[in-house]
């Protein structure tokens, strides 16, 4: 207990290195930026590795209330910092893979000008990140939630220089605010029921409150979702992500892979009470998983750009994870994310790597043979692809994979459907991940590699590597041997799945079909990209518009753009001359026409005056004889 | 027909005659002396009407007075002989249509009121200074005394007016002050 | 003394009004619209004097006076704005004198 007393240090650290950043960083020198920087994310993950010996020591859930935050009302949320198993895993992962993501950076970031800037926006990212998870009440949550929406934004556009990455910036902004409005009134809902916003509160009084499957509660759960798919980048808002990629690539990695975009995974995984009481909603998070994981891989098949390959392979797995979630295999979810963090991280970094060795070239069928030139980011780049296509039994995504298309099918929520997605999401993943690394890694040199990383680049990608491999160790399946930690951590927060009876005699079977899954993967892959030369322009060739539509990631936002932002520019442009003004206009032009017209009464012309003083008398004077 | 309406006929025309005069002329000096003449026609117009101190007034203030007045200040304007040729200009035939118009209308609204109104009857008897004076320093007395400080006003008015301002040019009010 | 009726003496004003107001609408010289003016003063002077004289009353003759009054007063001030005007104009026309239009 007394080590976590200091729970409210994690947040606090990367608070305090963002506030000095942003005072005083730019008369700093770069090694004192990086010591700040990274600094205050190391002290934090070795202040979340004290309070997790800690915490295992005495599990259980601990209510940290740092002070009151403000009071209207029913109204009186406080910065209460909450621990348990589901946020531990979740600050461990930010503070650790933030801690490595900002050694990396210090030295990637380097030659850039705002360096000072890049650090005072990610601690900040970092410390809105922890509050966001260790919130007690939906209020802090939601500040958290806006506060990475922001940093997110402030780092997509970081290079604002070029107006691509500033428009990239306020896409990404925009799409989660549409999401963050429905979470908002979602809050709203929840607020006018419970009459607090405190999450503990809101989890033991809702199946009280609300009777199972009423469309009270499916609604909170469908804004909650909202918030979620806009946050973690699944349909129908996914499209921000693949644009995203416009920040510097440590971003990418710690926001738009490992942490920022699982919280929708940890909003839904928070709050699954809510979403256990209506099956509609439940199914709705599966039904979006499974369709987001396969639109994603399929674009992920046909990118060119290194990072966007990436980033439709994380909108794909987290896909994975909305699945897991809506066949109510939480702890699968949470394995998922925990092991996702690691590989996408790692895949990141070494794209990182790449892109500056390669000069900034993103298209990777410019790249090849970087195996025998850059053969330590080929171990690290090949351990994160082989844990991304689930490659059997030595990587950890195997394992957390495996997992939640065991409960896809076999869950009592699950079913056949969403199995199969998961299933040729797997064949997909492993066919994209191939081509990969074959056509970077493999091959002829196309472009020379001029830099060669330090080891401020390396040792994070050792560790992740490592990391990549063996996390999926921590929890195996059921027929393997007894050593389920994950979900046994999580057990006192978030409730077993329950399987279908009679079932555990397929799980062999179905084991085996996702390995076949994967290897056929592979092997079309393989075959496509390295066996037959030229093979895949022909491929191309044959089906060049589902190609294109596919790299095109669907055509969402040429969708979007006729539904939402067409309209809306026509109607700014209709409207150009404002319609409502015109009235107003109209009534001051009727003033001053008659304004005008008075005046010329008023020409100063003395004859005219007189002609009206004697045409007016002779008036009166009419009418007083005749009238 | 007895002589004063002959009188009355007479410096009736005469003053009708001298007023169309004062209207048609161009040259301003000669309009001022139809102009005396025609208030000279009106104060025997006066008296054949019974009002002796009236017609005395007239004489003195206005053909004395006033009309010196405007006389005095067409000398101080100094006009040159383009003054009339301009007045020639302005006064074309065209000008006259309109307010010809309008005050024959008016002649024959005020006739019409005039002889369907019950205006008859005669001047019988003159009415001499000493009632007027009586009449003018007893019930009007306060209308007297308001008479003195229009004309008062008018004194200062015309002062204040009248004065030649030093032009006093600084080179940012230029605009501004005249 | 004898008849003149009163007729006679109110058509005349009458006439010289209508006079006087023609010319005040026909000019554009300031100095001959003010001599219209005395002439239009002059006519209403002269029915208050005949009306006067029908009632064999004093009360015409010190309207009349009245009149005489303010019209000296009008011509002196008259006479000074026209002095303003010609001076800062240069010109009696009262057209150019239009600079406070609407």
């Amino acid at each position: 207990m007394s080590t976590i007393e200091y729970l409210w240090l994690v947040p606090f650290l990367p608070l305090l290195g963002a506030l000095l950043l942003i005072v005083v960083g730019r008369s700093m020198s770069k090694a004192a930026i990086a010591w700040i920087g990274a600094g205050s994310v190391v002290l934090s993950a070795l202040v979340v590795i004290v309070i997790g010996i800690g915490f295992l020591s005495s599990p259980g859930v601990y209510e940290i209330s740092v002070w009151q935050w403000f009071v209207v009302g029913n109204l009186n949320p406080s910065i209460e910092l909450h621990l348990d198993a589901l946020s531990l895993i979740f600050i461990f992962v930010i503070t650790f893979v933030g801690f490595l993501i900002h050694v990396y950076s210090v030295e990637f970031m380097r030659e850039d000008s705002g360096y000072a800037r890049f650090f005072a926006c990610l601690n900040l990212f970092v410390c809105s990140m922890l509050l966001l998870v260790l919130a007690g009440n939906l209020v802090l949550l939601y500040l958290g939630w806006e506060g990475v929406g922001l940093c997110s934004y402030l780092l997509i556009g970081f290079w604002y220089e070029d107006p691509k990455n500033g428009y990239a910036a306020r896409k990404a902004f925009i799409i989660t605010r549409v999401g963050d409005t429905a979470m908002l009134i979602g809050l709203f809902l929840l607020f006018s029921t419970f009459s607090t916003l405190d999450i503990e509160t809101i989890l033991s009084a809702a199946p009280t409150e609300w009777e199972q499957g009423s469309s009270i509660a499916t609604l909170a759960a469908l804004l909650l979702l909202g918030g979620a798919v806009g946050k973690s980048a699944q349909l129908p808002l996914q499209n921000w992500l693949p644009d995203a990629m416009a920040g510097p690539t440590p971003v990418s990695a710690l926001i738009h892979a490992a942490t920022m975009v699982t919280a929708g995974v940890y909003l839904i995984a928070r709050m699954y009470v809510v979403f256990e009481l209506s099956p509609v909603a439940m199914t709705t998070v599966g039904v979006v998983g499974a369709v987001t994981l396969l639109i994603a891989g399929f674009s992920a098949i046909t990118q060119t750009d290194l990072k966007r390959v990436l980033a439709y392979s994380t909108i794909s797995q987290i896909g994975y994870m909305f699945l897991a979630l809506g066949v109510g295999a939480w702890s699968a979810a949470i394995f998922h994310f925990f092991t996702h963090a690691f590989f996408k991280a790692l895949l990141f970094l070494c794209a990182g790597v790449i892109i500056e060795a390669l000069h900034h070239e993103h298209d990777i069928f410019r790249m090849g043979g970087l195996r025998k030139q850059l053969p330590f980011v080929f171990v690290a780049f090949f351990a994160g692809a082989a844990s991304l296509a689930a490659l059997p039994l030595v990587t950890s995504g195997f394992y957390s994979k495996d997992m939640i298309l065991w409960y896809a099918w076999a869950g009592e929520k699950g079913n056949g459907l969403l199995y199969a997605a998961g299933l040729v999401g797997a064949l997909v993943t492993a066919l994209y991940t191939a081509r990969l690394v074959i056509v970077t890694f493999f091959g002829s040199a196309r472009t020379p590699v001029s830099k060669k990383p330090g080891w401020h680049m390396t040792l994070p990608l050792g560790v992740l590597a490592v990391l990549s491999i063996t996390t999926g160790f921590l929890e195996v399946p059921h027929n393997f041997w007894h050593g389920q930690l994950i979900s046994g951590f999580l057990s006192d927060v978030l409730p077993a799945t329950t399987i279908q009876p009679g079932s555990e005699a397929y799980e062999w079977l179905l084991q085996l079909v996702a390995v076949m899954a994967t290897l056929v993967g592979v092997f079309i892959g393989y075959y496509i990209y390295m066996a037959t030369p030229g093979l895949h322009e022909i491929v191309k060739m044959k089906m060049a518009p589902l190609h294109g539509l596919m790299q095109a990631g669907w055509g969402f936002d040429a969708l979007y753009d006729l539904l939402f932002v067409r309209p809306v520019t026509w109607m700014a442009r209709a409207n150009r001359g404002d319609i409502i003004d015109g009235i107003y206009t109209g009534i001051a032009w009727v003033t001053m026409a008659a304004n005008r017209a008075f005046a010329m009464t008023q020409n100063g012309v003395m004859r005219w005056y007189v002609l009206g003083i004697v045409v007016g008398a002779l008036l009166i004077i009419t009418l007083g004889i005749f009238v | 027909m007895n002589t004063d309406l002959l009188i009355f006929f007479i410096s009736g025309g005469v003053a009708i005659v001298a007023t169309i005069l004062v209207i048609t002329q161009y040259n301003m000096i000669h309009a001022l002396l139809y102009l005396i003449v025609s208030f000279l026609a009106l104060a025997v117009v006066f008296y054949v009407l019974g009002a002796p101190f009236a017609a005395a007034l007239e004489v003195i203030v206005y053909a004395g007075a006033i009309v010196v007045l405007i006389i005095f200040v067409i000398m101080m304007l100094n006009l040159k002989k383009d003054a009339e040729e301009q007045e020639r200009s302005w006064l074309t035939p065209g000008v006259w249509v309109g307010p010809g118009i309008l005050c024959a209308i008016l002649m024959i609204e005020i006739l019409f009121v005039m002889l369907t109104g019950g205006f008859e009857g005669n001047a019988t008897q003159a009415v001499g200074a000493p009632e007027v004076g009586r009449s003018l320093y007893g019930p009007y007395l306060i209308a007297v005394e308001l008479s003195g400080l229009l004309l008062m006003a008018g004194t200062v008015g015309a002062y204040h007016l009248g004065r030649q301002r030093r032009k006093v040019i600084h080179r940012f009010l230029e605009m501004t002050d005249e | 003394m004898n008849a003149i009726p009163i007729e006679y003496g109110l058509i005349l004003a009458g006439i010289l009004f209508m006079l006087g107001m023609v010319s005040v609408l026909i000019r554009r010289n300031i100095i001959f619209m003010l001599i219209s003016v005395e002439i239009m003063l002059n006519a209403a002077g002269l029915a208050f004097i005949v009306a006067g004289s029908k009632w064999t009353q004093a009360d015409g003759q010190i309207m009349f006076i009245f009149i005489l009054t303010m019209a000296a007063a009008e011509v002196s001030v008259g006479l000074a704005l026209i002095l303003q005007i010609y001076h800062q104009l240069k010109t009696l026309d009262t057209d150019a004198a239009n600079r406070m239009r609407g």
